[in-house]
């Protein structure tokens, strides 16, 4: 158990390059990272691919070198640790098992490399095969088990190690869906009972959503927004986090904002108190509107708020249908419920509450009036 | 079941059948070659090891029973050769590995001028053994006019005259020099095959640079490892252009292997008879690395069908 800290940390991987005029400053793979997290924590980084998640776990494993600011654990400065000496145990996507080993060697590696006592070696191993059910596969060869299977071993082999942070790069996305989902909840049952701090990495929004405790979300190397999975959802920082949490995504408008009303083709929406004083000090005139799919409904056309399109396609999923208009230029998604009967070509009426919207700046994108609350950073707790 | 599929032959059935004639007449060209190229020598061989047929006694031939054997056995220079086959072939195989496994690590490395190095260092792979041989005896090896020599008077010692004080040590060095190539580019296609996250689990569970390379690359290289040990042991057997080239065999016998053996009781005393008796020892000590061969390939090739 550890508390991890990342301050200003940056990853150029063109670095030693730079004198040959191959990099510079834009290019860092992870830019000005910084992140405090509690003891025990499970925080999970989340972004598209390519964003750098992988980069920041292998810098704080210690197979990258950070290129600036440092990596504390537990307030030590690890950032000239080498891997084997900063007591950390990843699990990697491939699993990365050792092949010519069996399971319960594979499980035992790190404690033989540490001299320990064989009959210590074998407790640990049962104890963790027990956890995750795995006793009957320890005399098989890595390449005799399932998907499922190999991801329990190399969990196995982080945890017997009893480590002070856990890292997991994207595990679960070699499983087929059903078991991924059962591995989730196992994983964040696993968590629970140890306790140990771990950084979990994902590129699937459901998977962060329901894992994290805090969550991490990157673009292009940068945190877009740190917070709890509900803050996310309510009050993502700006649009790229909004676009990003939640399924499916939510719609964005552009539209023109006049004396607390903000309209376009096909559309208008009247503003809140959390929204109306911000636009109006700031004399906006352009602004994105951002309204989530599921808190849209079917209403009369004299609504205050309403979004009047022509219906694109319809998804009939059983609990929820879900249908595309075209509103102007724009395309908007819906969830309505289940029952509701909507055909091609209809011309519908949707309404939204005012309290729902999310307003976004033009130019930074960056969300307008309504914030976050309770910020739960770890810093402040500290 | 076999009657009833008889009776009504599937499709499967059919097309499995279908399928076994296509690949044997695909393979037939293949084999066919080698009947002729290898079966038919080898008969000849076993045929002539039981003739007495010396070149020069035309008048005594005729069936010899075992005798050519019984007098190869008989031959002190038979058995010295056979010592100094297997010398060549352990000797050889221990510094072609080691230094080969040594290279390949260092290969295995980025570092600025890998490129050129690297095709230096297996360039000597591609020099006929013929000239290897000739290029170490005049231009390395010769006591007035060698690079060796040269490089001890500038040190101010005594040229050794190579392939007459150390003859086996050279001949040793000469097809190190030949094949540690070989074992360096099978060696780093072995490593360039290991995934780079098995290292870095390994280094996260606390190995050091000896136990990676103990517990990760050796296992992983255990197969491609004894791959190059079967084929260099074979084709080590065979060595014969740097010995003919150089020593002669020579001094005296120190350098007479089984192949110079027989090709001087063919060239030099004429006798086929006795040769063809030594023929069928060299095969003999050949089949048995060459049957661990292929045991071990065809194991891999099964285990790798069930997979
Ligand atoms: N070893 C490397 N050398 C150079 N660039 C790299 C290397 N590894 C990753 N990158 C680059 O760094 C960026 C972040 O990569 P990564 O951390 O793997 O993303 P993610 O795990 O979020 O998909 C990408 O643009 C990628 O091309
Ligand atoms: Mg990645």
């Amino acid at each position: 158990m550890a508390i991890v800290e990342l301050k200003n940390v940056a990853k150029n991987y063109a670095q030693g390059l730079v004198a040959k005029g191959k990099g510079d400053k834009s290019s860092n793979a992870v830019d000005n990272f910084n992140l405090v997290t509690r003891d025990g924590e499970f925080v999970v980084l989340v972004g598209p691919s390519g964003c750098g998640k992988s980069t920041t776990m292998r810098m704080i494993a210690g197979l990258e070198r950070n290129t600036e600011g440092a990596i504390l654990i537990d307030g030590k400065d690890v950032s000239q640790v080498p891997p084997k000496e900063r007591d950390i145990a990843m699990v990697f996507q491939s699993y990365a098992l050792y092949p010519h080993m069996t399971v319960a060697e594979n499980m035992a590696f790190s404690l033989k490399l540490k001299k320990r006592p064989a009959a210590e070696i074998k407790t640990h191993v049962d104890e963790a095969a027990q956890t995750l059910g795995i006793q009957h596969l320890l005399d098989r060869k890595p390449r005799e088990l399932s998907g499922g299977q190999r991801q329990r071993v190399a969990l196995g082999r982080a945890i017997v190690r009893d480590p002070q942070v856990f890292l997991m790069d994207e595990p679960l996305s070699n499983l087929d869906a059903k078991l991924r989902v059962d591995m989730r909840a196992e994983i964040v049952k696993l968590h629970k009972r140890l306790n140990v701090t771990t950084f979990y990495v994902t590129h699937d929004q459901v998977e962060a959503m329901t894992m994290g405790e805090r969550i991490v979300v990157m673009k292009d190397g940068k945190i877009q927004q740190i917070d709890t999975p509900i803050n996310l959802y309510e009050f993502p920082a700006n649009r790229f986090v909004a676009g990003f949490i939640g399924n499916p995504s939510m719609n964005f408008l552009r539209a023109k904002h006049a004396d607390g009303v903000v309209s376009g083709d096909g559309y208008q929406l009247s503003l809140d108190g959390g929204h109306r004083p911000a636009v109006i000090s700031r004399k906006m005139v352009d602004v994105w509107v951002g309204i989530r799919p599921e808190h849209l409904r079917l209403s009369d056309a004299t609504a205050t708020n309403r979004i009047q399109g022509t219906v694109d396609v319809v998804e009939t999923l059983g609990a929820v249908t879900v249908v595309q208009l075209s509103v102007g230029e724009h395309s908007v998604t819906a969830q309505l419920p289940g029952h509701q009967k909507v055909e091609l070509g209809d011309t519908l009426t949707l309404s939204c509450d005012s309290d729902k919207l999310h307003l976004f700046d033009d130019e930074s994108e960056l969300a307008i009036g309504r914030e976050s609350t309770a910020q739960p950073s770890a810093a402040a707790e500290v | 079941m076999k009657a009833i599929s008889r009776t009504a032959p599937s499709a499967e059935e059919t097309g499995a059948r279908s399928f076994a004639r296509t690949t044997r007449l695909l393979m037939a060209p293949a084999v066919i070659f080698l009947l002729i190229w290898m079966l038919v020598p080898l008969a000849m061989t076993i045929y002539y090891s039981f003739q007495q047929y010396n070149l020069i006694m035309p008048m005594y031939n005729g069936f010899a029973g075992l005798n050519n054997f019984a007098i190869l056995l008989g031959d002190p220079t038979f058995w010295k050769s056979l010592a100094n086959t297997l010398i060549i072939v352990a000797a050889s195989l221990v510094v072609t590995v080691c230094l080969g496994l040594a290279l390949a690590l260092l290969f295995n490395r980025t570092f600025v001028g890998r490129g050129v190095a690297r095709t230096l260092a297996v360039a000597p792979f591609f020099v006929m053994p013929v000239v290897t041989g000739l290029i170490w005896k005049n231009m390395l090896f010769h006591p007035v006019f060698g690079l060796f020599a040269w490089m001890a008077r500038q040190l101010g010692l005594e040229p050794v005259d190579w392939l007459a004080h150390y003859p086996m040590l050279s001949v040793v060095i000469m097809i190190t020099w030949e094949w540690t190539p070989f074992a360096l580019l099978v060696l780093l296609t072995g490593l360039q095959s290991l995934p780079e996250d098995q290292v870095e689990a390994a280094k996260l569970d606390g190995a050091s640079a000896w136990q990676e390379f103990r517990h990760i690359v050796i296992p992983h290289l255990g197969q491609v490892l004894y791959v190059v040990v079967m084929l260099e042991s074979i084709f080590f057997l065979t060595s014969f252009a740097e010995i003919y080239t150089t020593t002669g065999g020579g001094p005296g016998t120190a350098t007479t292997n089984l192949p110079y053996y027989i090709f001087q009781t063919v060239f030099q005393q004429n006798d086929i008879g006795i040769a063809s008796a030594a023929a069928i020892g060299a095969v003999i000590l050949a089949n048995i690395f060459a049957i661990m061969l292929i045991r071990f390939i065809a194991g891999n090739l099964n285990a790798g069908a069930a997979r």
